[in-house]
């Protein structure tokens, strides 16, 4: 809190003006923010605008909008932002259906807690080309996963190369970033609100649904708008495990080929920015909802 | 509470503790950090299992139900109230698990509400109010569901000073109305004299000594509830003479001989424990209970200022005086034989 001693009858001159300021939270703290202000501007603000005029820019000529114009009227392009969405979304829900009762389960101390933990963090030190390179071993139709179902009778299964190839990979990164986020928001939940429910006549079903998850819904929310941020952006499990040229063809893959192969930075510009509004329609639509549930603390009191 | 033990791997919090609650009585559970109070508390709620022992209530057998059918209204030191719901939801609550319909819940909730007069911010939300707004809260939630028994685990532990003495008022007062049966754990020996008919002193998960408010102030039976009830001064001594409980005996530290009254029986020659609480100490001689000493550090405390006095052995005895001292000054002090007393052992 700053605190702000009021300027009286002393004459308004430059101690005034810095302390009206401060009054607004304007003060020299302030400065500790040029750094990060500094780099998102040079490295995130300035080249998106740019990357906006050079996508209204086509190299091939046709007016300002070819670029949106090509993209939306060939069915092949405009099919990827239905496979980025029919990936993504499922791969975060799916993600943070299985975070969400380990990070439930870890709220509580237990015999061998951290080492669970560790293994379900594990994975996200790993990067993606490397979990899609294994994945490719594991589940050939000769490794050992579909050996073993073989050997209880079961059929053989394609799990990669295919959209749920990918759907896997994603899911390899996105659960336990899920469950460190979860896991984090659930421990800031104070515990005595279970004892309390339960003095007051509450079962653990009661408890569960009345107490603990409308605490939960607003990080069960932010846990999804992160993991499908981060299932959007898939790109080395859309090629390597998946079905790059038809039913993995997400948005990255065109973008990737419109800059790196045909070096027509103007049209990748534009994938780019329809890449941008899809995903922030579906956060609107995600905070919309965060907004009308509730959003104080889970703690109550000092304690 | 009939031989209540917990235990927690090998550390025994709760030993063969035994309770029993009248109908209408306050009974405060006094100790400092460690006793096993809160322990005894959260077994007595169901919210921590039993190593051993029993829980009856009347004829009803409680220790193997769950909490949220033991039907006890709790009072937490966090408030623990629902950040999500209104006051008057959290006072529902209870109601609601009962399935009690909803108009008459709205009435019983402001009703409530209303015993710890918040019925005009039934409709904010906990964080809107302040600690004690929000104990209050807590208060009400508990009483809605009009429990047989309600538990207190340290409420006014994170209030400021004024806010607890004003809530102390208010529980007192609500107690007095209401006459529920209400245990209460606190280690604030303050609040336990000043609202509890009943005091049950723990030490290590065993009751030391239980007894009304005036018995435990006036007669600790140990030098630990001595030192609990404000006696300050607790020394070592040697026991010039014998004496059983009740009667004066001589005690002797290094040159210096007093008087004390014996708590409980004392042999001649044995060693002993003498306490006094600093108001008790008086700076003049009483004829033969008398001690020198020089005055080391003086605080003026408003209409009295508390001196540490140093005595010959380098051991400070704690007074309480209105007469003018100042640091450095050498002190004859006197100490009423019926406000000096001693214990067998030493506990010092």
């Amino acid at each position: 809190m700053t605190a702000v001693i009021p300027a009286g009858r002393s004459a308004p001159g430059a101690g005034f003006l810095r302390r009206s300021l401060a009054g607004r939270g304007v003060d020299a703290v302030l400065i500790l923010l040029i750094p990060a202000v500094a780099f998102t501007a040079l490295l995130f603000v300035y080249p998106y605008i740019y990357g906006i005029t050079i996508s209204l820019q086509p190299q091939g000529g046709g007016g300002a909008l070819a670029n949106y114009r090509n993209f939306f009227s060939d069915p092949y392009l405009r099919q990827t932002i239905w496979n980025t969405l029919r990936l993504a979304l499922p791969a975060a829900a799916v993600s943070v259906g299985f975070a969400f009762p380990l990070a439930y389960r870890v709220r509580a101390a237990f015999r061998g807690r951290a080492v669970i933990t560790a293994l379900f963090l594990l994975p996200l030190t790993f990067g993606s080309v490397l979990l899609a390179e294994g994945m490719t071993e594991i589940f050939a139709p000769t490794g050992w996963v579909n050996l073993a179902l073989g050997s209880v009778g079961l059929p053989h299964v394609q799990f990669i190369f295919n959209y749920t190839g990918t759907f896997i990979a994603l899911l390899l990164t996105t659960v336990p970033f899920s469950f460190l986020l979860l896991a984090g928001m659930f421990g800031s939940i104070d515990r005595t609100l279970e004892s309390a429910a339960a003095t007051l006549g509450a079962g653990a079903a009661a408890r569960f649904w009345r107490v603990l998850f409308p605490l939960m819904v607003p990080g069960l929310v932010t846990a999804l708008t992160l993991a499908i941020v981060e299932a959007f952006a898939v790109f080395p499990s859309a090629v390597l495990v998946g079905q790059p040229d038809s039913a993995t063809h997400v948005l990255s893959i065109p973008l990737y080929q419109a800059a790196q192969q045909q070096f027509n930075y103007s049209d990748a510009s534009a994938i780019a920015v329809i890449m941008t509004i899809v995903e922030l329609v579906v956060l609107a639509i995600l905070f919309g909802i965060r907004s009308r549930l509730y959003r104080g603390p889970a703690t109550s009191g000092k304690g | 509470m009939r031989h209540v033990s917990r235990s927690f791997g090998k550390t025994e919090a709760l030993r063969d503790l035994d309770l029993v609650l009248a109908a209408g009585e306050f009974v405060a559970l006094l100790g400092p950090s460690g006793c096993g109070k809160s322990t005894a508390l959260a077994c007595l709620a169901g919210l921590q299992p039993l190593s051993g022992g029993e829980i009856w209530i009347d004829k009803r057998r409680l220790d193997t139900l769950p909490a949220e059918r033991r039907g006890f209204g709790m009072v937490f030191q966090s408030y623990a109230l629902f950040p999500h719901l209104t006051v008057q939801k959290n006072v529902e609550f209870g109601l609601r698990m009962r399935k009690v319909k909803a108009a008459q819940r709205h009435e019983r909730a402001l009703a409530a509400l209303r015993t710890v007069q918040l019925e005009d911010h039934a409709q904010k939300h906990p964080a809107q109010l302040s600690g004690g707004q929000q104990q209050r809260v807590a208060i009400a939630r508990a009483l809605a569901i009009e429990p047989d028994i309600v538990l207190m685990d340290e409420p006014l532990s994170n209030l400021d000073a004024a806010l607890r003495i004003g809530l102390r008022t208010e529980i007192k007062r609500l107690h007095q109305n209401l006459g529920l049966t209400t245990l209460y754990v606190t280690h604030d020996q303050e609040e336990a004299l000043s609202l509890a008919d009943r005091v049950v002193i723990l030490r290590d998960g065993c009751v030391e000594q239980a007894g009304t408010p005036e018995a435990v102030y006036n007669r600790p039976v140990s030098p630990y509830v001595a030192k609990f009830m404000g006696y300050r001064n607790v020394l070592a001594a040697h026991a010039a003479s014998g004496g059983d409980a009740g009667e004066v005996v001589e005690v002797r530290r290094g040159a210096q001989v007093l008087h004390a009254t014996a708590v409980e029986p004392i042999t001649a020659g044995s060693e002993v424990t003498i306490a006094v609480r600093p108001e008790d100490v008086l700076v003049s001689s009483i004829d033969d209970n008398g001690l020198v000493a020089v005055a080391e550090v003086v605080e003026f405390m408003g209409r009295e200022i508390q001196v540490g006095a140093g005595l010959p052995d380098g051991q400070v005895l704690h007074l309480r005086t209105e007469k003018p001292v100042a640091a450095g000054d050498s002190i004859r002090i006197g100490v009423p034989r019926q406000r000096l007393l001693a214990y067998a052992g030493n506990a010092a």
